[in-house]
């Protein structure tokens, strides 16, 4: 079993009401030097060892479902 | 496509709760026949699919994202595809456009609030099987949204394609209250016989009940089936 992590965030340029609010609040704490915070999913699956393909089918999986390419972008992180 | 006593489907997804609302409005708005569908089921022997508001599979990934791979699915975008008329209501459009059935997407409200309240809508663009003889109309609709996830985006090019089009057939009068760019509220795909809103037209079909602005849309649908069977 190994474990490969997908990040899901959304395109530049989308606006995103969760990351301004977030930035707001780091602001309000003091932390000044933040000039933007955008918000994304980890989404970590566990995986047989040694499926072929392994990126090519997590690189569907995200096309087709993980991620709405229409407003978001992924990365994968740790599959062959 | 006939039809007398045309046959108009109303699928229950996991979560849907409009779908009785959605029933009612089919059977006694426009007093066409009612097919009720579990979205397990495959068959789909009908002359329209409505999609339902509600919160299919506790909205988890995304609105709709789940829904949108329900076994029925497969045959509603078959039937989209082939000109079949489809109505999305508030998830039921969440899960057309991720279904690739309608352009866009429809993102968290902009002030991160879920919004249940009234919106003044204008009924624009061409004419769809929901909106016959509707637009451009000299009035407005007082319908109701009740949703986290209706700040409807899409990038520049689609969306001068959609005014273009006369694909842009809801919008919200006086700005929209989540966010939705050019303040839309409603959309049909190029070819206008698949159409999505965020508001619940469904939630306005009886005086007793709050008014009676949603009942264009079903009797829509029924002046629509009369012209195709004559």
């Amino acid at each position: 079993m190994k474990k490969v992590r997908v990040f899901v965030t959304l395109k530049a340029g989308v606006l995103d009401p969760a990351g301004k609010a977030v930035e707001g609040g780091l602001r309000h704490l003091g932390f000044d030097e933040v000039k933007g915070v955008r918000l994304g999913k980890l989404i970590e699956l566990e995986l047989d060892d040694g499926a072929g393909d392994e990126r090519a089918r997590i690189d569907q999986m995200c096309k087709k479902l993980l991620a709405n390419t229409v407003i978001e972008d992924y990365r994968i992180d740790g599959a062959q | 496509m006939a039809k007398q006593g045309a046959k108009v489907g109303v699928i229950t997804f996991p979560g849907s709760n409009c779908d009785a609302d959605l029933r009612r409005a089919i059977t006694e708005t426009a007093g066409l026949q009612l097919v009720e569908i579990w979205h397990k089921e495959t068959a789909l022997d009908v002359d329209a699919v409505l999609l339902p508001g509600g919160f299919s599979y506790g909205d988890y990934l995304r609105s709709g994202a789940i829904a949108r791979f329900s076994p029925i699915m497969e045959n509603v975008i078959a039937f989209a595809q082939s000109g079949g008329p489809v109505l999305g209501i508030c998830n039921g459009f969440q899960i057309l456009t991720e279904a690739g059935l309608l352009p866009g997407a429809l993102m968290r409200n902009r002030d991160l609030q879920f919004l249940c309240q009234d919106t003044v809508l204008r009924i624009e663009g061409r004419e769809t099987p929901f909106t016959r003889n509707l637009p451009g109309l000299d009035r407005t609709y007082t319908i109701p949204i009740a949703h986290m996830d209706g700040n409807f985006t899409a990038d520049a090019d689609t969306l001068d394609r959609l005014e273009g089009e006369g694909q842009v057939v809801f919008r919200y009068v006086g700005g929209a209250p989540n966010g939705a760019v050019r303040d839309i509220a409603g959309i049909s795909n190029a070819r206008g016989n698949v159409v999505g809103l965020m508001p619940h037209p469904e939630r306005r079909v009886d005086a007793e009940v709050g008014g009676t602005d949603g009942r264009a849309l079903f009797t829509s649908l029924a002046s629509w089936f009369a012209v195709a069977a004559a």
